[in-house]
């Protein structure tokens, strides 16, 4: 029989998912009658009867004081009790169901004997659904079709048959007599993703060895050899050409590997020059970067991309996106606990008209509002305080939404070290496989287009923290008891990716009917690639898995022993005793075919310092007010408390430097510092940097000023310059073309230089590289690319708690002081932005005196004299001192400067101020300080000049700006106005 | 006093709940729920009973729900006798929501009627928050008061973290009943009026940031010795996680009231207060 249950708040009672739909609705102009009553759906099959069910239904399905219930046979022709439509939204057959999987487990804990269950939502609505706004309201507003199905009006059972078994056929591939246009067909409909030559090299592997491949050791190759698996464009040879404005060659550089002779050549450079100082443990090897914390500790953090499936399902996308690099953590050397997690969202105008929207391209609002709730939900589930981010919005993100999650770990020293040994069973750890997320990797490497969504669907993941959690806290005990000899999470091309790599020096054989499943109908080559979440490989010798399974029971995880690893140099697959696969390991890691990518950059040619008329603000007060208020409420610079207080940013209890700082706990902190329980008395800071704006000018100061920031940051809070550590995440156009190449050295090379200037070592990255769609909008052709966006983040040591400082103002009397040079840079800035001008300058980074400042900040701020810090970014130093006054609900006087700038730029005296207050010139500080302390302060600094006091704090909660200390006034404005500009566009 | 930590698949606050009772000078230790089924007396080894703060079981089909189902169906019996040799039984946030899916609060009426009909409920926010909030305490006749008082304790800044708090009554008979004079009731309080009279009035969000009937935050059973609440006072166990710390420092501060909070807890364990 199939029951269904509709569980629904008392009608009086407030419900937030009905808002939802209205708010939803609204914002994507979407006419739709009102939900006049919601229900969580629940089916279950079985041999239960009525009176079972409705047990059911009232002891665990319905809270007694606020629900109520309805039960029906789902027999398919249920008739509407409602006046309005009914919609009932199911999940597709096989999509991860997490309340369905506790459902079946609770009915163990009642004593009634298995079900399957099913869980769904239920609308109904005040009046019928026009037939014509149907569709809109089910999949833009209800579900989403990715990865749900909408009914309206009742529930199609013959959905609900059970997938037929799978019978085992090994099927073949004729690659050998295959020509080049056969050759990308396969590619192509077998959604391969790989490359012509590619492909030929296969070829010709599989014709020396007189055989053609199987399907599922074509597969093989496909994930091993995939951009997202391999990173073959940058850790491959480049060929870059800069040419200057009028096309004259200026430069050229011939990279064997671009990533070896920019990145890990600083690191290298780094490391060398750090000696004893040397912070690295281990770095570009493992799933994570490894670097020194205390001597009992050591602390990793790795930062991944999931755009594309966040652009499908922004959910799934971002839950799983921050669920895997979790996992990267967990399996970084012997594995590590994971303490803080990090996001950075790139999406397109929050504003845009719905009705513009390209085919197949979700509304931004949306995109952000789903992957906020994945990073929530997966985060918050796991326990692991989210605590640092960014938001971005820019136009060329709409179709290409950009998710970075990241996740920082402490590791008990010497568990870097891990190699399996031959003999050592293979285990799969956790979830079960199914059919979700085929073809991630794949697909991840392919540019997006407008049927992205239909083609690649079961690319679409769901995660379930709670699988996970259960894991960590069962590998964490055999941690202790070094029980296993390597691990790796399943991540993109599933056990494919995790057994082919730990096997790489190895061997190995995979029983694949062994892998558990979810649900039957799976064959051998699905199960290989399949990327279900909440797996991990290990590697463990014989004698300790009873060990290891006991633990493993004891928390409710699931482990099996697929495989063993041998020492005969290939891998084989088995599936009941067929071989399908015996591939030649070396072949499958070093046979790639190498190419030569061409790369090219033409600089800007300089472009006006100023915008004409900018006199104006400076003669206004209220034109220089209502900039100020474009400013603030640009929504890259705008209050993110939003998202903030969504995640439990505080569990572990470590967070001593919150996301938000001050008075009212509204103000932004440069970075968040977290003291771990693990390791008393020692902290981390933790930031990000990144700014594609300077990227759309040139991606070498972008890169340059993103990691000044990243540092910049962690100092500002407390953290040590000395023991600081960077991470590089590079999302770009279609690499393929040389001009995106070319951005993308010029962005390496940035790296590079201001890792080496800092003395900061890179110790991890990723790369994502065909952030493109192309498809249509109104019937026209469009072709998006994302602008460079190059995300650094850092981590540093704040060796002791007292130097842990917020940026809110602290006590009237206190001066301003600015610290660190300003030159006209306006280019790319938050005031550019707020004018709609293109020109400028774009912000530079003085290598030379950049790491002095940061010592001397550093130095001043251990020593006490420093009672607030605040990094001079997007808005300069106006948005600077703004948001430090609203912090601190204290006034701030703000004095611009007599000689401004240290480039004495030919501006007049109107346009030197105005360029100041909005100057985005990196290295720079805002300190508020007793003024007893100016002199010493000055005298950490490297040139006096560097310093300059530029205001002081009042009681009253006015900022006040003028030309001098005892000039004209340029701006006043009330503290509580600012804050509310800076607050409102994202108080959702 | 040794206390039991219970960690359920889900559950992420155990460590830093049982941080806080070790520096109390307790002996905690965290207990997976299989462990604990499996030999449901092993619960007497213990004086304090904590289901500390998490996602059990993914919080799938409402918080706490099925924690309080395997509860319910597995250490009742056992945990009402833990409960009358006079010990203590403490659910935050998502302890909190068990206990009350399990029954074990509100707990028996002081009066012939019926308990209260109370759960709790979706914020109104309509999301998950984490922000600091202020605590205040209504005079009450039981031991757990007595002992709050004996610490000086009459508000306490500790922070929520959830997405299913808001207090939630079937009836204004039924928020009369829970405040019944005998049981503890934790309410949020207003953090710049300390003459707002939260039992009476409707307090702003986001000081009550859930609404909650009552602006209660978390209440006891009439015995004071079963308690739950939704705010987390062990993240508030030392100076340094206060938000407020980072501008007075220097100062003497009571910034880890949540830790004497816990103290009161300790001490009716102990028995000092009846």
């Amino acid at each position: 029989m199939t029951w269904a249950i509709e569980v629904y708040l008392r009608p009086e009672l407030y419900d937030p998912e009905k808002e939802r739909v209205r708010e939803t609705a609204a914002e994507l102009h979407i006419a739709t009658p009102a939900v006049t009553r919601y229900c969580r759906l629940y089916i279950l099959e079985g041999a239960a009867g009525e009176e079972t069910v409705a047990h059911v239904a009232r002891v665990l399905l319905t809270d007694p004081v606020a629900e109520q219930f309805e039960l029906y046979r789902l027999d398919g022709t249920r008739k509407k009790e409602a006046s309005g439509d009914v919609a009932y939204v199911l999940f597709h057959p096989g999509v991860m169901d997490t309340v369905a999987q506790t459902c079946e487990a609770a009915l163990s804990i009642l004593d009634i004997e298995p079900h399957r269950v099913r869980t769904g939502r239920v609308y109904y609505f005040a009046e019928p659904v026009p037939a014509s706004a149907r569709e809109a309201v089910a999949y833009r507003v209800l579900a989403n079709p990715a990865i749900e199905k909408v009914y309206w009006d009742r529930i199609d059972v013959s959905v609900f048959r059970a997938a037929p078994e799978y019978r085992f056929e090994l099927v073949h591939v004729p690659l050998r007599a295959m020509d080049d246009e056969e050759l990308m067909r396969v590619s192509r409909e077998g959604l391969l993703s790989l490359t012509m030559e590619e492909m030929r090299a296969l070829r010709d592997h599989y014709h020396a060895l007189g055989r053609d491949p199987t399907d599922v050791e074509l597969e093989t190759f496909a994930q091993t050899w995939s951009e997202h698996c391999s990173h073959k464009t940058l850790k491959g040879p480049v060929h870059y050409v800069e040419r200057n404005g009028r096309g004259q060659t200026v430069r050229e550089i011939n990279f064997r590997s671009l990533l070896k002779e920019t990145i890990f050549a600083a690191t290298e450079t780094v490391r060398r020059l750090r000696g004893d100082h040397d912070i690295c443990v281990r770095v570009f090897t493992d799933n994570a970067g490894i670097i020194r914390f205390t001597p009992e500790y050591h602390c990793c953090f790795k930062v991944e991309t999931h755009n594309h499936p966040s652009a499908i399902e922004p959910y799934g996308g971002a839950s799983t996106g921050l669920g895997g690099v979790i996992r990267d953590i967990m399996g970084c050397g012997l594995g590590a606990k994971p303490i803080a997690g990090t996001d950075v969202f790139c999406v397109g105008p929050l504003d845009y008209p719905p009705e513009q929207l390209p085919e197949g391209v979700l509304h931004p609002r949306r995109v952000l509002k789903g992957v906020v709730a994945g990073v929530r939900d997966y985060g918050n589930r796991m326990g692991i305080p989210t605590v640092s981010g960014a938001v971005l919005s820019e136009p060329e993100y709409l179709a290409n939404p950009l998710v970075y999650c990241g996740c920082i770990g402490l590791m008990p020293a010497g568990a870097e070290n891990k190699a399996p040994r031959s003999g050592d069973c293979i285990v799969v750890v956790g979830g079960r496989t199914g059919r979700d997320g085929i073809h991630g990797a794949t697909f991840s490497s392919a540019a997006l287009h407008d049927e992205s969504a239909e083609v690649s669907g079961g690319a679409v993941q769901i995660g379930n923290p709670i699988t996970q959690k259960r894991m960590l806290d069962a590998l964490l005990l055999a941690l202790e008891e070094r029980l296993y000899t390597c691990i790796t999470d399943c991540g993109a091309g599933g056990l494919s990716s995790a057994i082919g790599e730990m096997a790489a020096d190895l061997g190995a054989e995979v029983w694949l009917e062994r892998v558990p499943l979810k649900y039957s109908g799976l064959s051998y080559r699905e199960i290989w690639i399949s990327e279900s979440q909440e797996r991990m490989v290990i590697a463990i010798p014989e004698a300790n898995w009873p060990k290891f399974h006991a633990i493993c029971q004891q928390h409710g995880v699931e482990a099996t022993v697929i495989g063993r690893f041998c020492g005969t140099g290939r891998l084989r697959l088995y599936y009941n005793n067929h071989q399908v696969a015996d591939i030649d390991l070396r072949f499958l890691h070093k046979g790639c075919p190498v190419r030569t990518r061409r790369a090219e950059f033409r600089l800007a040619e300089p472009k006006e310092l100023a915008p004409d008329g900018i006199e104006q603000y400076a003669q206004d007060q209220g034109k220089l007010a209502e900039l100020l208020d474009r400013v603030l409420s640009d929504y890259n610079v705008c209050s993110k408390e939003w998202i903030i207080r969504q995640y439990d940013h505080e569990v572990q209890g470590a967070t001593t430097v919150k996301p938000l700082v001050g008075v009212r706990q509204d103000g932004p902190s440069d970075a968040a510092v977290l003291f771990p329980i693990l390791t008393p008395g020692r902290g981390l800071a933790v930031s990000c940097a990144i700014n594609p704006r300077y990227g759309r000018l040139d991606p070498y100061w972008m890169a340059a000023c993103a990691v000044d920031e990243a540092v910049r940051n962690c100092v500002a809070v407390g953290g040590d310059p000395n023991h600081i550590a960077l991470l590089d995440n590079f999302c770009w156009g279609n690499t393929e073309r040389p001009e995106q190449l070319g951005t993308l050295v010029r962005a390496a090379l940035g790296c590079r230089d201001a890792a080496e200037a800092f003395l900061a070592p890179f110790i991890s990255g990723k790369d994502s590289l065909h952030n493109e769609y192309r498809g249509k909008l109104n019937g026209q052709e469009i072709h998006l690319t994302v602008p460079p966006s190059l995300l650094i983040s850092a981590v540093a040591v704040v060796p002791e708690l007292n130097r842990c400082t917020t940026m809110d103002l602290k006590k009237p009397g206190h001066i301003l002081v600015l610290v660190g040079e300003t030159r006209v840079e306006l280019g790319g800035s938050a005031f550019a932005a707020a004018l709609g001008w293109h020109g400028g300058q774009v912000p530079r980074v003085d290598f030379q005196m950049a790491p002095r400042i940061m010592q001397a900040i550093s130095e001043a701020i251990g020593r006490g004299y420093v009672a607030a810090c605040h990094d001079v970014s997007e808005g300069g130093v106006l948005a600077a001192v703004a948001e430090m006054a609203v912090a601190g609900r204290l006034g701030a006087e703000l004095w611009v400067p007599d000689n401004p700038f240290s480039d004495g730029a030919d501006l007049t005296r109107a346009a030197s101020a105005i360029s100041w207050l909005f100057s985005e010139t990196p290295s720079r500080f805002v300190l508020e300080l007793a003024p007893e302390h100016l002199d010493s302060l000055a005298a950490l600094l490297p040139r006096p000049e560097l310093l300059q006091v530029v205001g002081r704090v009042v009681p009253p909660p006015r900022l006040l700006v003028q030309a001098s200390s005892q000039g004209p006034i340029l701006l006043e404005a009330d503290v509580e106005q600012l804050r509310e500009q800076w607050q409102r566009p994202m108080r959702w | 006093m040794r206390v039991l930590v219970l960690k359920a698949p889900g559950t992420n606050c155990d460590l830093e709940t049982a941080d806080a009772f070790a520096r109390l000078a307790c002996t905690p230790d965290v207990v997976p729920i299989a462990e604990l089924t499996a030999f449901p007396k092993r619960v007497h080894d213990y004086d304090i009973f904590v289901i500390p703060g998490g996602f059990s079981y993914g919080d799938d089909i409402a918080a706490g729900k099925v924690l309080a189902l395997q509860l319910k169906h597995t250490l009742l019996d056992e945990l009402l006798a833990f409960h009358d040799r006079g010990k203590f039984i403490l659910g935050i946030c998502n302890g909190f929501q068990a206990l009350l899916k399990t029954g074990l609060l509100p707990g028996p009426s002081s009066s012939a009627d019926a308990a209260p009909r109370v759960t709790l409920s979706y914020n109104d926010s309509g999301r998950f928050e984490d922000r600091w909030v202020r605590l205040r305490f209504d005079p009450a006749q039981n031991p757990l008061a007595s002992a709050l008082q004996a610490e000086s304790l009459e508000s306490l800044e500790c922070p929520v973290a959830h997405a299913e708090g808001k207090v939630t009554v079937s009836s204004e008979a039924d928020l009369h009943s829970l405040q019944d004079g005998r049981r503890l009731i934790i309410r949020y309080a207003h953090p710049d009026d300390p003459e707002f009279d939260a039992a009476r009035s409707v307090l702003p969000y986001p000081h009550n940031p859930n609404g909650s009937h009552g602006n209660i935050a978390g209440f006891s059973d009439p015995s004071g010795r079963i308690l739950g609440l939704m705010p987390h006072p062990e993240r508030a166990a030392r100076n340094y996680l206060h938000p407020l710390w980072p501008r007075c420092r220097a100062q003497e501060l009571r910034f880890h009231a949540g830790l004497a909070f816990l103290k009161a807890v300790v001490a009716v364990a102990q028995g000092r207060f009846s």
